[in-house]
């Protein structure tokens, strides 16, 4: 073949053949296995740490749409987690398109596990003012907001009665594609030792490895690859404790396995991940090759 | 006066604050308090300046049929549409609005953003070319942290995903903590120069 031609493929072929290298295995999964990362283990240990019942994780969703393919799959993943070893949440958003993301996923897990809202879990929705919303809920939560996604006074909630501040709250874990973790770090961890963890896309993860190592983020989950070695532990704990046992006898075939597709979402898109990233390796390769090759022809 | 008053508001501010932090009397923690609500007031009210000054704008390309004026009229009639589905329906899952936001919103977004991947491969395929020993350094750098992000890394060889982790937690990690560091420095001498009076861009013109 023609160097010149391999040097200059057209890229109309390229977004073909990723595209296919996407859709192929989100229509035939291929089911390749997850090896977890020290990050993900970290946030999974520092939930799992948190007493049934008892103080309520704080889970900031500060994403918009645009992310979703990355973050939700982990949004659902986390509270799954909580709502199985009955951990109590504490759901808010400080992205403007967050707070439609935040009511589907805590809604429809919450239906799943039979939780009460109010009691199991609270939706406080969106407030305006990034840090200083961190800040103010340092002083006091109640202040912060009034009231809840559903307009009702926080003070008329029988799970906000006991919360108060981050002295409340054993962790935080905000979910995000923009810098939102570090104004949480920055305000809510350095003024008030709050524990925090992360939930951000592939392209950022890189940015939030420094704090891991000073300890400003106890755990972090890194694109879609960290949220389906989320999802693999939280599949394999809900195996443990007999909820997947319980689920597979109450509900009928079609919905069982309807049920378990949307618990593997996450490791069904890294088998499209995976192809993906083969295909563009293979385009570095070729475009490499052709270069070299060219260059020692012209010498 | 125009300029020295919002000089002088912003200096006493500034230095209130910094003093307010090291004292944890009741006065001073009632006063930070007082502070934030203010900030989250203003903040709230600068998402209202943004949607009249987007009607604004669209509104003029409207009347002046300037290029693209169509799309303008898209823009203003979902927002104003997608207020009233809002007010009348709630927000609430199973509304009309979270339809619209699931079924429109979601995937017109998520469309928007997946075509970076095709942007990727082709820029990749373009640009990582082992032309120099830092195009190279980051060429192998690139293709370990590719493979060791999904699990055929693994299976091609079961140490890529720690070299993948390697390159994250040491190269990388040391040329982002320099940069958060110079960020965090040019951060405070930019408060301070703000505080002081000295740097007076905000207010429109100087220095």
């Amino acid at each position: 073949m023609n160097l010149e031609k391999l040097m200059r493929i057209d890229r109309r072929l390229i977004f073909l053949l990723i595209a296919l290298a996407v859709i192929f295995p989100l229509l035939f999964p291929i089911g390749l296995p997850t090896h977890l990362s020290k990050p993900v283990q970290d946030t999974f240990n520092a939930v799992d740490s948190i007493p049934p019942d008892g103080p309520p994780l704080m889970l900031s969703i500060d994403y918009d749409p645009a992310a979703m393919p990355e973050l939700y799959p982990m949004t659902l993943a986390i509270l799954r987690h909580c709502f199985s070893r009955n951990i109590r949440v504490l759901v808010l958003s400080l992205h403007r398109a967050g707070p439609g993301i935040g009511e589907m996923a805590t809604t429809r897990i919450a239906k799943e596990y039979g939780k009460k809202e109010g009691e199991d879990y609270v939706y406080l929705g969106f407030k305006p003012g990034f840090g200083a919303v961190i800040l103010r809920m340092g002083e006091d939560i109640h202040g912060a907001f009034l009231t809840d996604y559903y307009n009702r006074p926080i003070g008329e909630i029988p799970m906000m009665r006991e919360i108060h501040n981050y002295d409340d709250i054993p962790l935080v874990i905000c979910l995000s594609a923009a810098a939102i973790p570090e104004l949480w770090m920055m305000y809510a961890g350095s003024r008030y030792h709050q524990t925090i963890a992360a939930g951000v896309t592939a392209v950022s993860a890189a940015d939030y490895y420094p704090f891991l190592q000073t300890d400003q983020l106890v755990g972090l989950i890194g694109g879609l690859k960290g949220a389906s070695e989320y999802e693999k532990l939280v599949n394999e704990l809900e195996e443990r404790l007999g909820v997947d046992k319980k689920r597979k006898e109450s509900l009928s075939k079609e919905e069982y396995e309807k049920l378990q597709v949307s618990h593997s979402k996450a490791s069904a898109g890294m088998d499209s991940q995976s192809i993906a990233h083969l295909v563009i390796i293979a385009f570095i390769v070729i475009g490499n090759v052709a270069y070299f090759a060219q260059r020692r022809r012209k010498r | 006066m125009r300029r020295q008053l919002p000089l002088a508001i912003c200096f006493v501010m500034g230095v209130s604050m910094v003093v307010q932090f090291f004292i944890p009397h009741r006065v001073s923690q009632e006063f930070y308090r007082t502070i934030l609500d203010w900030y989250r007031i203003v903040f709230a009210f600068s998402l209202v300046l943004g949607t009249g000054t987007l009607i604004k704008v669209h509104w003029a390309k409207i009347s002046k049929k300037s290029k693209g004026w169509q799309y303008s009229i898209i823009t203003i009639g979902g927002l104003v549409f997608m207020l009233a589905v809002g007010f009348i329906t709630g927000i609430q899952e199973g509304t009309l609005f979270m339809k619209i936001f699931e079924y429109v919103e979601v995937p017109l977004e998520a469309t928007m953003f997946s075509l970076l991947a095709f942007y990727i491969a082709s820029a990749a395929y373009r640009a990582f070319r082992a032309r120099t020993v830092e195009a190279t350094l980051l060429l192998i750098a690139a293709v370990v942290l590719m493979l060791g992000r999904i699990p055929f890394g693994y299976y091609l060889w079961h140490k890529i995903p720690g070299i993948a982790e390697w390159i994250l937690t040491n190269p990388n990690m040391a040329a982002k903590r320099g940069i958060v560091i110079g960020v965090g420095l040019g951060m405070i001498s930019t408060a301070l120069k703000i505080i002081l009076g000295i740097e007076r861009s905000y207010i429109g013109g100087g220095k």
